[in-house]
């Protein structure tokens, strides 16, 4: 089985983060999962607070310098994101938003994507739904209907007990999994290859508007 | 002319110089740019290029009115554009504006073709930047028919439909300017240049130079798949960005707060940073020449290195230094090594004189004389004396009234 990719961004600010810690078990799980179908998958995680000066030139310049390009082509060209984010005043981080601003936005069409966000309390965990689901519907991904919030009281003796973090990051990452499986692998396509802006087997001609469709 | 022609290009902005904190008028800062071009003749540079735009802090709305005072001011240097936009431009107007810039400059004319970074022009004109594309392709299709065919009969998505039109003057000696399609990110417009067999630019600025690289790729690709020549021989034009003092040092310490404050790139990536990643050079002439004599590495070697270097309110006087450093130091090295080992197949950089004797050889060269007017203002269908007869011109009213 052909190994599949899974790109984990992290926005967490501080190191070590409550969001990192999140994010790696929504990703250990997810491998699992995978694997338990037979489909070998590598991780590629991306911490925000690395590249924020990067996201930030990048606003200003409109291009990206060499390790922010990177993180980019490993986002777009997976097969499954998986996109935690602090809740800061009720919405994604502004360095998440950022780095989202900063993709062409047609570069998260049709790739699965599994949602993690923490907070200091569970009071938050709306913003999922209300925040940070449309922001990848609007741009055309498909996020899984689970979204994993972990408030502070999951990491330690208040958590829930009924429905235990680890039981919602496995659900998750069973949804993300089953998206990716049953996805094409991703190939990368060149931007650059007339094939992709022309369409294949076409010719300037065709837009001229002087060649019907063949 | 040598094999590469060597200028400027200036984008017309009047900014802040954020030294003086002192901002310059529309009146004086057109002043100084015609001072400026004239003065890139004086040093010996061969182009000098203008931008087009439509709002405050710019000025360069009409850039072929400008071109045509340095024209008449300058003798060999070539008048370009960075860019005309043939997005919200009326192609008719371009190819009437151009052609007549031809005329009163004796060839010295070529354009650069771009659509524009200004979301709120397009709209400002009457068109919707999602189509910016389809209207760059539609657009220029019809601007080459007006140059290439003395009556147009046109019909397309954006314009008003043209029937038995003539795009006054002719392009000069039968020969339309050399056109140049300028971008900085999308494919299909090299794809474009490939396609007519054009040149294409890339300002070679803003982007790190792997950008460039596919882009210029793709484009010496698709004019060979076109049949235009091998790739080699396509037609290549790049920016470059410099500041040069005789020390280094000097040079770095004089351009930073211009680059610090700069609309574009300023509160940025740091000086440093964005030279490394840029063509953006700050030192010593030396310098300067080692890092735009690499440039053919990179894209293979080409036609025409245009620098800009009178943006983000350098005083004027500082500019022409500059000029005299480019026009004293930099660029005779340059022509030189960019010569040296430059395979025999490379087209030199395309001149008027050298695309008329291309089309013409030694043979006559076309003077458009009109027909006279038939009473109505108009020279009827073959509107000139050499004008080809029109395709089934025995149908239709126009065959009825031949020779009225």
């Amino acid at each position: 089985m052909t190994e599949r990719r899974i790109a984990v961004v992290s926005a967490g600010l501080s190191n070590p983060s409550s969001t990192r810690m999140l994010a790696d078990r929504l990703a250990a799980a997810t491998v699992r999962e995978l694997a338990g179908e037979g489909i070998p998958a590598q991780v590629d995680v991306i911490e925000l607070r690395d590249l924020a000066h990067d996201i930030t030139n990048m606003m200003l310049t409109g291009f990206a310098p060499p390790a922010l390009e990177t993180a980019i082509n490993t986002v777009v060209s997976a097969d499954g994101l998986i996109a935690v984010t602090p809740i800061f005043s009720t919405s994604y981080s502004g360095l998440f938003k950022s780095f989202i601003d900063v993709l062409d936005p047609e570069a998260l069409t049709g790739m699965p994507v599994l949602i993690g966000a923490n907070a200091g309390t569970a009071r938050h965990s709306l913003a999922i739904d209300y925040a940070i689901r449309p922001l990848f519907t609007y741009l055309h991904a498909e996020p899984v209907p689970t979204g994993v919030f972990a408030a502070s009281s999951d990491w330690g003796g208040a958590a829930d007990a009924v429905a235990p973090l680890s039981s919602r990051v496995d659900r998750g990452a069973r949804e993300l999994a089953a998206a990716i499986a049953r996805r094409p692998v991703a190939a990368a396509a060149d931007p650059f290859d007339p094939a992709v802006f022309l369409g294949e087997g076409r010719s300037f001609g065709h837009l001229l508007g002087g060649l019907a469709d063949e | 002319m040598s094999a590469m022609q060597f200028g400027i290009f200036s984008v017309s902005d009047i900014t802040e110089d954020p030294t003086t904190k002192t901002t310059v008028s529309e009146a004086q800062r057109i002043k100084d740019l015609l001072t400026i071009a004239v003065h890139a003749e004086e040093v010996g540079l061969d182009v000098f290029a203008l931008g087009e735009h439509h709002n405050p802090p710019f000025f360069s709305s009409s850039p072929t009115t400008t071109l045509a005072w340095i024209a008449a001011r300058t003798e060999r240097l070539i008048l370009s554009t960075a860019t005309t936009l043939i997005t919200t431009n009326d192609p008719v107007k371009i190819a009437e504006d151009f052609a007549m810039l031809q005329h009163v400059a004796d060839g010295r004319v070529d354009l650069t073709l771009g659509r524009g970074n200004t979301g709120p022009v397009y709209p400002w004109f009457g068109k919707d930047i999602r189509q910016g594309l389809d209207l760059a392709v539609e657009n220029y299709a019809l601007l080459r028919k007006l140059w290439d065919e003395d009556v147009v009969d046109w019909q397309g998505r954006f314009r008003t439909p043209l029937q038995g039109f003539t795009a006054t003057p002719r392009p000069l000696d039968g020969v339309a300017p050399f056109v140049w399609h300028g971008s900085i990110r999308t494919p299909e417009i090299a794809e474009q240049a490939a396609f007519y067999g054009d040149g294409f630019f890339a300002n070679n600025i803003f982007w790190p130079k792997e950008h460039y690289q596919r882009l210029i790729e793709l484009y010496r690709q698709r004019f060979e798949h076109y049949g235009h020549g091998t790739a080699q021989q396509a037609i290549v034009g790049l920016g470059g960005q410099v500041f040069m003092r005789a020390n280094a040092q000097d040079a770095v310490k004089e351009f930073r707060p211009y680059f610090d404050n700069a609309p574009v790139y300023g509160h940025g990536p740091s000086l440093e940073q964005f030279s490394e990643m840029t063509p953006l050079t700050v030192g010593s002439p030396q310098q300067v020449i080692d890092r735009y004599a690499g440039m053919r590495d990179f894209y293979g070697d080409y036609q025409r290195q245009l620098f800009l270097i009178d943006h983000a309110g350098l005083p004027v006087k500082t500019v022409l230094e500059q000029l005299d450093l480019l026009g004293g130091e930099v660029v005779p090295v340059l022509r030189k090594e960019l010569d040296t080992n430059r395979p025999a197949d490379v087209p030199d950089a395309p001149t008027h004189a050298a695309r008329v004797a291309a089309k013409f050889g030694d043979g006559p060269v076309r003077q458009a004389v009109p027909n006279a007017n038939r009473g109505d203002n108009l020279a009827g269908d073959r509107p000139y004396r050499d004008t080809p007869a029109p395709a089934g011109a025995s149908f239709g009213a126009a065959a009825t009234r031949t020779g009225a």
